[in-house]
């Protein structure tokens, strides 16, 4: 055997073959990606034809509908903003919609006791704060409890589920909390130039989790996770950290949810999230972000969240029996996630070559 | 032969020694590693490959023995520290996030950030795309999209990246754990010529590999370990397949 090396010939020239601009599989990829917003508006265009055929009336050209439409996706939006940080993240918050009701409670309460000490408007912020922070603490325990000691996402909130959910009934003495603040009031049920205020505020806090999650280390880091959990500690990120982090935000969102129910329906309820936890999980999944971790983005939880209330909201329009709303709700996810493996085995198929 | 003899090894470690409970896992090791000199690593499962590298990577501190730095005695307590003083390590699969850009890759965990209109911090992922680009053009490794995640990318390109990365950080001393591993034939080449470039830049490398072709190729001494024990070294000019075989196995 000599020991000459085979190599040296070839050592000119080796750059790889950079294959992987291909438009055709760019063009693809893009639409793919922002399928949500496809399906959004073919779903709208559905219900439009199906309502003028029907009934002769225009379905999204009525702003009442449109208006009726955002107020429907607010809640679960706020849910699945936080959702969608974990589940790129590769974890789940399965507490979320009983945090959120514990924040309704608490929001119906501290805005009635502080009500009485200091004026309504100043009351009405208490509320919400407390609400929030209050949040923060079941989000603090599902922090701890993966970062720490290593309970799997799915089984440490599902247990602060029931915590949550009991500690919510049992501040709210197993009864609604019924808010007496005008300005609380005005502020579930309020608009501004037809907009109503509580689609203004999702629409903001919407905003400023896209910068966090696009535009910030810790939004990078949270797809590094989701990717490669080793990789990212690998590169020095302190993940224990990220992820406690990371569940007090996603708990913080469901209080923030939690208040403006309490605000839009002048009372606080424990169960106030307990039909809105596995929306939000629908509609990060149809918004495009994969279970299994490592993708999504704010704007395509945005378009499924409203893909949810559409669907909802378009049947009960044109008439359809209600309990239909679960059947069309449950196909979109299973289409979504067909559609999510289908660009998977496209696009990423070198991987395997 | 290389003329480097006789200046100051980048790395060198003096009798290291590293046991777990009654296990000698590493047992009075010393070796040197010169600036554009490739040292090969060989031996068995179980030779002791892996203890070495994680004790100079900063994984775990060795129970005797010390570990320089151009001369100067250093004690790591994290892969951090070694990281920080010029020391990566290149793991086969574990290096990078799949669903990131090279540049994010290159600047995971330490982004550069710029200010969007006058006031908001947000992630310069441009600056990032200027550095993969000029970094990985040093490896003569040209893409065309910048801002394709590396799923996208082969197995010889991805280790291409994860090396652009310790290049970047101007490490220098690589360590590469089997690079060629789970790669095809043209991809290994490719990993090969890296491993020249680095050569020739400067850097030192310590190269594990099964693969006694690959040393071959690529290194200038090879360093056998067997049981813990540095069972030979050998210049790759002076030795052949079958010598460094019976080092392995002790025959």
């Amino acid at each position: 055997m000599t020991s000459t090396s085979p190599i040296e010939q070839s050592e000119t020239h080796i750059a790889p073959q950079a294959d992987h601009g291909d438009p055709a599989r760019t063009w693809l990829g893009r639409i793919a990606e922002g399928r949500a917003w496809l399906f959004l508006a073919g779903l709208i265009i559905c219900f439009e034809v199906w309502s003028r055929l029907a009934f002769g009336a225009t379905f999204v050209l009525n702003p009442f509908n449109v208006q009726s439409i955002a107020i429907f996706a607010v809640a679960p939006l706020l849910l699945a903003t936080g959702q969608t940080f974990v589940i790129i993240s590769g974890g789940i918050d399965l507490s979320l919609g009983f945090i959120m009701g514990l924040a309704a409670v608490v929001a119906a309460h501290a805005t009635n006791m502080a009500g009485a000490a200091i004026p309504l408007p100043l009351a009405m912020l208490a509320g919400i704060l407390a609400a929030v922070l209050v949040a923060g603490v079941p989000g603090i325990i599902n922090g701890l409890l993966i970062s720490r000691l290593r309970i799997p996402p799915f089984i440490g909130t599902l247990g602060m589920f029931g915590v949550a959910r009991g500690a919510a009934y049992l501040l709210a003495g197993g009864t609604t909390v019924p808010v007496q603040n005008s300005w609380f009031a005005l502020l579930g049920n309020g608009k501004f130039h037809g907009v109503p205020y509580l689609v203004m505020i999702t629409a903001i806090f919407v905003v400023v989790m896209h910068y966090i999650l696009s535009q910030t280390r810790f939004g990078q880091h949270n797809y590094a996770i989701g990717a490669n959990v080793q990789a990212a500690r690998r590169a020095g990120i302190d993940i224990r950290g990220h992820i406690l982090r990371l569940y007090v935000l996603s708990a913080m969102c469901a209080g923030l949810g939690g208040a403006l129910y309490a605000a839009r329906f002048t009372a606080g309820a424990a169960q106030a999230g307990e039909p809105l936890l596995l929306d939000s999980v629908a509609a990060v999944v149809i918004g495009g972000a994969s279970l299994f971790g490592g993708s999504g983005t704010i704007f395509g939880t945005v378009a499924g969240a409203l893909v949810i209330a559409v669907i909802q909201y378009g049947l009960v329009f044109v008439n359809v029996e209600p309990f239909w709303q679960f059947i069309a709700v449950g196909l979109v996810i299973i289409i979504s996630v067909l559609i999510d493996q289908a660009q998977r085995r496209f696009s990423g198929a070198r991987q395997d070559e | 032969m290389n003329s480097s003899e006789q200046t100051t090894p980048l790395l060198e470690v003096r009798h290291l020694s590293k046991h777990f409970g009654a296990v000698q896992a590493l047992n009075d090791f010393s070796m040197a590693v010169r600036p554009g000199e490739v040292v090969a690593l060989a031996g068995d499962n179980g030779a002791g490959k892996t203890t070495l590298i994680k004790a100079i990577s900063g994984v775990f501190q060795p129970t005797a023995g010390e570990i320089l730095l151009r001369g100067q005695p250093v004690t790591f307590a994290t892969p951090q520290e070694a990281r920080e003083k010029g020391i990566e390590t290149i793991y086969q699969d574990l290096a990078l996030a799949d669903n990131l850009s090279i540049g994010a890759n290159i600047f995971l965990g330490r982004e550069p950030m710029r200010k969007a209109f006058g006031f908001l911090p947000v992630l310069d992922r441009k600056a990032m795309a200027v550095a993969a680009k000029q970094t990985m053009g040093r490896l003569d490794f040209h893409v065309s999209r910048l801002d394709a995640p590396v799923s996208n990318f082969s197995g010889g390109q991805r280790q291409a990246v994860a090396i652009g990365r310790a290049v970047y950080w101007d490490a220098q001393i690589l360590i590469m754990d089997e690079p060629t591993a789970a790669l095809g034939v043209p991809e290994q080449r490719k990993v090969i010529s890296l491993i020249h470039q680095l050569k020739a830049q400067g850097r030192g490398v310590i190269f594990i590999s099964h693969n006694l072709q690959d040393i071959f190729a690529v290194s200038d001494r090879i360093v056998v370990l067997r049981r813990g024990v540095q069972a030979g070294e050998r210049k790759i000019s002076d030795t052949n397949h079958d010598e460094v075989v019976k080092l392995m196995v002790g025959g």
